[in-house]
């Protein structure tokens, strides 16, 4: 009796020391601690995409939350992936750019689409955060006025001022939204 | 416009553009690599000191670590301009100076093993800013510069490299002034032009002497060659280009960063990668040069310049790289910009215990003439007249000339620029809204407009060889081999627009070698706006060179001449009788065909920015908006509509116009610590406060291009910030003659800070 107790307990024990969530459809378990192939208590998120799952997709710039490039789609809001620790995502359901694509069609989101249209980058390090932030905003506001949609970004850096053309970008999918009766 | 082209002007997805948007860009830190180690840099926590003793002995023994290097390990590498300055060194000379380099398994090993790391410094008084540089007396920065001037030129440039502006007879000058304005004015604070991606480097040394080198530098082949010589030309260096992160000029120079990765290979025998953090790369990486002039200038009261006379200091921080080359470059830009019989301006480049300064879009000429224009400015007020027609007069014309960076005289043979520079005033109503200097275009309550407008020109757009070449392929593709990394400006993509005009072909049939130093000849690097028309050029020579290899191949199979043949869709014909024809198919699978072009530096062309900026100012808080800025130049052909229109706007960014508003790199004057070395402190633009931007661009073709274009991204920043301190001296009816014009700065110039620094009592 005694050996079962102390064997649920390391299960137990062992369970807690896991970290489950689904990443683009897929879902991802890891044990948590310091060995190869864990997950550290002190990863963040997007550490834990762009190391261990290999989707570098997600960039990171200041790594301080301060300018939008990391940002991932958690459980339908826009976060700050370089401000969330792996170990809270348990449970949690996450979409990156690499997930936008219909991943049965390969089509693209129409938010892509229309970055490509608009050509609404230069260098495209922002691009991805962009894009993140905008599909999350517009899938809770999907008729949103050009000034909530420069609101909602406005926690995402470009320095290469492709500001503009991402507005025209982002409104243009508002308005075929419209145009389609979405 | 009637465009007769066929694919050069037309709007056209960028070839990156799907990988860009889906997230599969790879950037240098997306890269994988095998047994990869991580590379890690401790700084010094001061401005100045030696470094008695380093005790390195538990990082060493911390598990994962697998070297650790100081200056006593290393050899004797060193880089900056002269070559003095040591990758490591037994003295630091800034806040963040390197002392030690650490490779591990993992980036936490490494950073733990920084911790680790026991520094005995003997602190050094410190030389922080020019003032305390240039004092009899001063801590010297480098035993080998005296008084901290560091000397002027670059060999780069050759024996004669500009070292200031001395011509005609400056007191006959004054003389013939109806007004003289004299004073001192700075560009000091400064910004940062801070790319989103970091800079960074991943280093895999193979035995003895050879060593692979990717980066995130904005110009590869430069890298081998910098790096040869930084390695006492002793290692042969292979420079690998990838997608670059933003730059705006500053990715030019990443020797440091390189080298540390270099030398943690070398001792491990792994590759390493180094990227700086955001911190390191706002604290330890260059910046822009500071500028200030001691000056005075003489006009006449039509607004001709008859004397420009005074001394340009350049604060470069801790060590040079390329500010003697900005000192060459923006003094010819000034000429360029303020034709001027008389001249006498000197310049000193002084070292300063701060971090170093580097290339920054705008590349001297943007720090000169946004410390001269306010100076100008006292000119134009004291005469009475209005800013827009003096600039417009002063700028080259043909005819006209300047000296260049070579030391040489070159005389301008491109276009008239004034009539971009009307259609620009006209759209912007600057007569209407001109109401003279110090005074208000309209007040409303608390709230004041001004406006302002600068200009701006270079004659980089042709500066440097470059070459490439471009291989045809039987089944009607061409190769372009280039060593260039796209840096956001999609320049890559419209070389292949440039080769497709020439042979013909679809873009989507010509691809791109990696920018590959093995593999692409020399290549210089997208700066100067020279990526048009240097670059350019150099490909599309070597497509017209593989055009003719081509039809020296078919001439005798159609039995024509070679001026009578045609290329289009992989189908060489006879001109005027299509059905003589032979297919690219018919080189076999045997064969390609290569052909080589090359761009020879050409000074004599330049390009021309003129911004105008509206500022709405809230005398109640000092708050500057800006509310409208519109752009005017003349690009000879439009390559890409839209990527033109995105380098255009760039013009508030990149520490470009905002500048003058809010944008700042702010140091402890104590201390040498920089307060603001992140994205939160830093003060940046968001998507909530755009002003209107507005560009007025004409099509005057440019003679010596193939296509009639010439490049303006990077002058597009330069003339904004003095525009801005125009415009908020004119809203607020006071000068302001420092950058930014913070609130605290506004309240000043109003009289209201009184109030403020003593608590709200009167």
């Amino acid at each position: 009796m005694a050996a079962s107790k102390e064997d649920r307990i390391a299960r137990e024990a062992a369970e807690l020391r896991r970290v489950g969530f689904t990443v683009n459809g897929q879902y991802h378990r890891f044990n948590v601690g310091g060995e190869a192939g864990e997950i550290s208590p002190t990863h963040t998120l997007s550490h834990t995409l762009r190391e261990t799952l290999g989707l570098t997709g997600t960039k990171v710039s200041c790594d301080q939350g301060a300018c939008g490039c990391c940002a991932v789609i958690m459980d339908g809001k826009a976060v700050l992936s370089c401000k969330v620790l792996t170990i809270e995502c348990d449970g949690k359901t996450i979409t990156t750019i690499e997930g936008l694509r219909d991943p049965k069609t390969g089509a693209l989101d129409p938010l892509q689409q229309s970055f490509i249209d608009h050509t609404a980058f230069q260098c495209g390090f922002c691009t991805p955060g962009m894009i993140v932030t905008a599909r999350a905003f517009l899938n809770e506001t999907p008729h949103p006025s050009e000034e909530e949609v420069k609101e909602a970004l406005s926690g995402n850096f470009c320095r290469c001022i492709s500001h503009y053309q991402v507005i025209k970008a982002v409104m243009s999918v508002v308005e075929k939204g419209h145009e389609h009766g979405q | 416009m009637g465009n007769k082209y066929r694919y050069i002007g037309k709007p056209m997805p960028r070839r990156d553009a799907e990988e860009i948007v889906t997230g599969a860009v790879q950037y240098l830190d997306d890269l994988k690599f095998q047994n990869l180690l991580h590379g890690k840099v401790l700084r010094s926590p001061y401005a100045h000191a030696l470094i008695k003793k380093i005790d390195k002995s538990k990082a060493e023994v911390l598990p994962g670590v697998k070297a650790v290097l100081t200056w006593e390990d290393i050899p004797d590498w060193r880089g900056g301009t002269p070559r003095k300055v040591p990758v490591l060194d037994k003295k630091v000379r800034y806040v963040g100076d390197a002392v030690a380099l650490v490779a591990a398994t993992t980036e936490e090993i490494a950073e733990e093993a920084l911790d680790l790391i026991e520094v005995d410094y003997k602190v050094l008084p410190a030389a922080l800013d020019m003032d305390s540089a240039l004092k009899p007396g001063a801590p010297l920065v480098y035993d080998e510069f005296p008084g901290n001037i560091i000397p002027g030129g670059t060999i780069v440039f050759g024996p004669n490299c500009l070292k200031g502006v001395v011509r005609g007879d400056v007191d006959k000058g004054f003389a013939e002034a109806d007004v003289i304005a004299e004073g001192a004015f700075g560009y000091e604070n400064i910004p940062n032009a801070l790319p989103p991606e970091s800079v960074g480097a991943v280093a895999l040394w193979e035995e003895p002497n050879k060593v692979t080198v990717w980066s995130t530098s904005q110009a590869p082949y430069m890298d081998k060659i910098t790096l040869f010589h930084v390695f006492n030309r002793q290692v042969e260096v292979r420079s690998i280009g990838n997608h670059v992160g933003g730059s705006f000029g500053t990715k030019i120079m990443c020797w440091q960063v390189q080298a540390y990765a270099v030398l943690l290979s070398r001792a491990t025998g792994r590759p390493v990668k180094c990227m700086f953090t955001k911190e390191e790369h706002m604290a330890a990486f260059t910046l822009r040069v500071g500028s200030r002039i001691h000056a005075r200038v003489g006009m006449k009261k039509d607004g001709t310049l008859t004397a420009i006379q005074g001394t340009w200091y350049v604060d470069t921080g801790y060590y040079s790289f390329t500010t003697q080359a900005q000192v060459a470059v923006g003094s010819g830009e000034l000429m360029i910009m303020a034709q001027c019989p008389n001249w006498d301006l000197k310049n000193l480049v002084v070292a300063t215990n701060r971090n170093a300064s580097g290339s920054t879009r705008g590349f001297g000429g943007q720090e000169l003439k946004c410390s001269f224009i306010p100076l100008l400015c006292l000119a134009m007020g004291k005469a009475g007249l209005d800013p827009f027609e003096v600039l417009k007069k002063n700028f080259v014309k043909p005819g006209g000339g300047y000296f260049w960076r070579d030391g040489n005289w070159y005389q301008y043979r491109g276009i008239d620029y004034s009539r971009a520079m009307d259609k620009g005033a006209e759209q912007f109503g600057w007569k209407e809204k001109w109401k003279g200097w110090l005074t208000p275009t309209s007040v409303n309550g608390a709230k004041r407009t001004g406006i302002g407008v600068g200009v701006h020109g270079n004659a980089d757009v042709g500066e440097d060889a470059a070459e490439a070449y471009v291989q045809l392929d039987y089944n009607g593709t061409a190769t372009i081999f280039l060593c260039a990394a796209e840096h956001g400006t999609g320049q890559k993509s419209n070389y292949a627009k440039m080769v497709a005009e020439v042979l013909q072909i679809p873009p989507d049939r010509i691809s791109m070698t990696p920018a590959d130093s093995l593999v692409t000849p020399f290549e210089f690097g997208p700066v100067g706006s020279r990526g048009t028309y240097a670059i350019g050029s150099a490909v599309i020579n070597a497509a017209e060179d593989a055009k003719r290899k081509l039809f020296e191949f078919a001439a005798p199979k159609l039995d024509a001449d070679l001026q009578d043949l045609e290329t289009a869709d992989g189908v060489v014909f006879v001109k005027g009788h299509p059905e003589k024809s032979l297919k690219w198919r018919a080189l076999g699978n045997d064969r390609t065909i290569l052909g080589f072009g090359r761009f020879e530096p050409d000074f004599t062309l330049c390009n021309c920015m003129m911004s105008f900026v509206e500022v709405e100012v809230d005398t109640e808080t000092g708050k500057v908006t800006l509310l409208r800025v519109v752009l005017a130049t003349d690009v000879g052909q439009i390559i890409d509509p839209q990527g033109l229109e995105g380098q255009l706007n760039g013009c508030i960014g990149s520490a470009g116009i905002d500048s003058a508003i809010f944008e700042e790199t702010i140091i402890n004057p104590s201390s040498g610590h920089i307060l603001n070395a992140n994205l939160i402190d830093y003060k940046w633009r968001t998507f909530a406060e755009l002003p209107a931007m507005e560009h007025v661009v004409l099509e005057t073709p440019i003679p010596t291009h193939r296509f009639h274009a010439v490049g303006v991204g990077e002058v597009a920043t330069s003339p904004g910030p003095s525009a801005v301190l125009m415009a908020v001296s004119n809203a607020v009816g006071s000068w302001l003659h420092e950058y930014p014009v913070t609130p605290q700065r506004v309240l000043k110039a109003l009289g209201k800070m009184g109030n403020a620094a003593t608590g709200g009592t009167r």
